[in-house]
């Protein structure tokens, strides 16, 4: 699966992305494998309340399953228009 | 109904002709461009980062929905990312419709949920540093009304 991060949320993590093997059966359970991968990822992950998901390109929910997702992504809340 | 995402600046001159020219018995064309805003005269830069793929679907799913609801000849939608200066154009939202609430409406809904739900983020370079814009509790209340 890859996992996309977007904003401050790659710069905190260091890296845009990341491709994960993973048995994640929600987007929390997915959070918990990667805030073990190290401080920056803690740091992102901090507080969930701050951060959006998308699977497959689509806004989803924390505990939305994961069932044959190829592609997550975090980010904070959009900032578009003017 | 054209949904551009780009880099490069654009128009909105030209833009706002060619589409009133291309809409089909439209008696109300309605557009709104989006301006850097500088910051108290020391903004350097706005980098504009987005979601390439997610960008474009989600812009389309808040066309459509637009579509769906007022009845529009034709709408258009232009949204930069990269790198921006103040006074720069970040984007475009024009609609047309036979009578003008149509496009009034179907161009405010189209602002508001560009705001908050499609995929770009913004950062302000400052002599300050770097600090990425916060999305507003107003902006995601802006939608209720819909």
């Amino acid at each position: 699966m890859d996992v996309l991060y977007f904003a401050w949320v790659r710069e905190r993590i260091g890296v845009p992305r990341d491709s994960i093997e993973t048995n994640a059966v929600t987007v929390n359970d997915l959070i918990e494998e990667l805030r073990a991968r190290g401080e920056e990822y803690q740091a992102a992950f901090e507080d969930i309340r701050a951060l959006r998901v998308a699977i497959d390109q689509e806004l989803s929910e924390f505990d939305a399953p994961l069932s044959g997702a190829r592609e997550v992504a975090f980010f904070p809340p959009m900032t578009g228009g003017e | 109904m054209t949904v551009r995402v780009q880099q490069e600046a654009f128009d909105p001159g030209a833009e706002l002709n060619a589409f009133t020219a291309s809409v089909q018995g439209a008696g109300a064309v309605v557009s709104f461009t989006g301006v850097v805003r500088d910051v108290e005269g020391k903004l350097a830069e706005m980098l504009i980062e987005h979601y390439a793929g997610m960008t474009e679907k989600a812009i389309a799913k808040i066309v459509g929905d637009a579509t769906a609801r007022w009845n529009l000849s034709g709408a258009l939608v232009i949204h930069r990312f990269g790198q921006l200066g103040a006074g720069d154009q970040i984007m475009m939202v024009a609609t047309a419709s036979r009578h003008r609430v149509d496009a009034f409406q179907a161009a405010e809904f189209l602002m508001d949920y560009l705001k908050s739900r499609a995929p770009f983020w913004k950062k302000e370079r400052t002599a300050e540093g770097d600090a990425w814009v916060e999305a507003r509790d107003e902006d995601e209340d802006a939608l209720s009304r819909w």
